[in-house]
């Protein structure tokens, strides 16, 4: 387990100083790994996020000494594993300081959590004539299902506009809510642009017009000191595998008041009390919402992850790395003819960027025979590159376990990209 | 290890900052659009089919060098063949460019285009060599018809 100074003093701005980063390294096994003959230096975190040691062998420990199927068996090995799901509900509530468990569901991923949202949620609340305000920067995770509910019920999507920076301008914001708001859904940070959204004064302001807000935290708990309750969102999705744990498992924080009130999204087993042909009548919080066997192994990994953020500490990482932020963006912004795209004041570790003439796609290719991992394209966010008017960018997203020297390999490796493209 | 001057080679270069053909045609009698959503190069190609010939051909958008260059190099090698010719041409193009480093190529077919066969080398990079090929097939099978009824 992972104990650090600076997580156990919480000293902020001494945290960069003392972060203990070579070790943390040493927890990822794929990061010791060479590509094309040079050290991976992976800088696609905000794409998925590599997992360290402690997740790995949860999930390899859960599989060789505790399957069994949850909620069902009467045996030691199911008690065990039921034992083992639940406390991760219960440390993942303590992660994003929810008010109780119940309001802590088990999905697939941030997409899914969405889905439940607006089908059951937005079937169930809004009707013809209702409006949804999402923003521009949203992932299409938080667009397309929100234009599904609106062509089912023939409800209106409304956009909210973002300013040359990135950033939510709140003014604009405000004028979008009017009587026929009825729903709010916001990333808390951008995946294409690393704008830290303001989004407890949004949440206030919604909350005045008597509108629900969802935030989509995917960028945010990898990054960020999560409290629900503070923020007083009704909704909070995010995905394991962006926060260091297992791809397909993800959570859905709501409300107790409007989860109680919410229809199941998906019938099946686990999620009912009793069934008849006549009458089904559904179970309680959180397991309403938890239909069929769950990703059990992956839920015990993100148990892992949790622990794992918890033990270096979310303050410290945050600190680690606004540095490592601050020292990329002075790095490459010396080259020349390079083009930041996200400069929001608030932001996380994502650098957005088009290097002038040469097509990200391109860069990317030079950049992987160097060892850097970066994402080119459109981020899943295509209604960004259009309002930046670029096709694509580049991004280069990071971790607490990338290094100042690491930014310096990219550094060279934009400079051998131009050369070998210009 | 490949070299990345396999892929990015002087001709491609060339070709991706100052590409031939690149222009919509006054007088089209196809047209067709290819999109990569990965990357989101996004091309237009513009035809003018006439007897089975594409007796002119051009092309607009935007995307990445590769994609850009094999559009342009494209352009330059269909233009006055039929459109059988045409999709033979292709059929060896990709065939050089999804096939096994060091495999032969028919050299002789493809001319000039042979200077992609390091994409083989770069999987990842197919589709983008072979986007505006792809889109020119498209519109080719829209003059199909009206070809075949004469
Ligand atoms: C801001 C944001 N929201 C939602 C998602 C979707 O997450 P997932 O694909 O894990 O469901 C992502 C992933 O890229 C994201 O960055």
């Amino acid at each position: 387990m992972v104990q650090h100074k600076s997580a156990l003093l919480g000293h902020q701005k001494d945290a960069r100083f003392s972060f203990e980063v070579e070790r943390y390294r040493k927890d990822f096994p794929i990061l010791s790994q060479r590509v094309y003959g040079k050290p991976l230096v992976y800088l696609d975190n905000a794409a998925t996020t590599q997992k360290p040691r402690q997740v790995i062998e949860a999930i390899d420990a859960y599989y060789r000494t505790e399957n069994a199927n949850i909620h069902r068996g009467v045996f030691y090995l199911s008690e065990r594993a039921t034992k083992h799901y639940e406390e991760v509900r219960e440390k993942v509530r303590d992660f994003i300081h929810a008010a109780s468990s119940k309001e802590i569901i088990f999905v697939r991923g941030a997409t899914e959590g969405i889905n439940v949202v607006s089908q059951s949620y937005g079937r169930t609340f809004l009707k013809p004539g209702d409006e949804i305000i999402i923003s521009h920067m949203e992932h299409h995770s938080n667009i397309v299902p929100w234009q599904i509910l609106c062509n089912q019920i023939g409800a209106r999507l409304r956009v909210a506009p973002i300013n040359d920076e990135g950033e939510l301008v709140v003014g604009d914001y405000a004028k979008l809510f009017n009587s026929k708001t009825k729903f709010a859904a916001l990333s808390h940070v951008s995946n294409a642009l690393g704008t830290v959204n303001p989004v407890k004064q949004l949440i206030q302001m919604a909350h005045e017009a008597h509108v629900p807000v969802l935030l989509d935290g995917a960028q945010a708990a990898p990054h960020l000191a999560i409290d629900v309750q503070d923020l007083d969102c009704d909704f909070y999705v995010f995905s394991a595998h962006k926060m260091y744990g297992p791809t397909g498992v993800g959570v859905l924080y709501g409300k107790q008041a409007w989860l109680e009130k919410m229809p199941p999204y998906h019938g099946g087993g686990d999620m009912i009390s009793s069934v008849t042909f006549e009458k089904t009548t559904y179970n309680v919080l959180p397991y309403k919402f938890e239909a069929g066997t769950p990703d059990i192994a992956g839920v015990i990994g993100l148990g892992a992850a949790v622990d794992y953020l918890h033990a270096i500490g979310m303050n410290a990482i945050q600190a680690y790395e606004q540095h490592l932020l601050m020292f990329a963006t002075q790095t490459v912004s010396k080259i020349k003819g390079l083009k930041i795209i996200g400069t929001a004041q608030a932001k996380a570790c994502v650098l957005s960027f088009v290097l002038d003439g040469l097509h990200p796609h391109d860069i990317g290719t030079v950049l992987d025979r160097e060892g850097v991992a970066i994402r080119a394209g459109h981020h899943c966010a295509m209604p960004i590159m259009e309002r930046f008017k670029v096709p694509a960018t580049a991004r280069a997203s990071f971790a607490f376990y990338n290094t100042t020297e690491e930014v310096l390999v990219l550094e060279r490796a934009l400079h051998r990209a131009l050369e070998i493209l210009k | 290890m490949t070299d990345l001057r396999d892929l990015y080679q002087e001709l491609i270069l060339d070709h991706s900052k100052k590409p031939c053909n690149f222009r919509v045609l006054e007088k089209t009698s196809h047209t067709a659009e290819g999109y990569n959503p990965l990357c989101g190069d996004r091309y237009t190609v513009y035809l003018n089919i006439e007897g089975g010939v594409i007796s002119d051909i051009s092309f607009q958008g935007a995307g990445c060098a590769i994609s850009k260059a094999s559009a342009s190099m494209m352009t330059s090698s269909v233009k006055g063949k039929t459109i059988d010719e045409a999709n033979m041409l292709f059929e060896e193009f990709h065939r050089m460019i999804c096939g096994n480093p060091g495999s032969r190529v028919n050299e002789a077919a493809l001319g000039k285009l042979v200077v992609f066969s390091g994409v083989c080398e770069f999987p990842i990079r197919v589709k983008c060599a072979s986007l505006a090929w792809h889109t020119m097939k498209a519109g080719m099978e829209k003059s199909k018809e009206p070809v075949s009824t004469e």
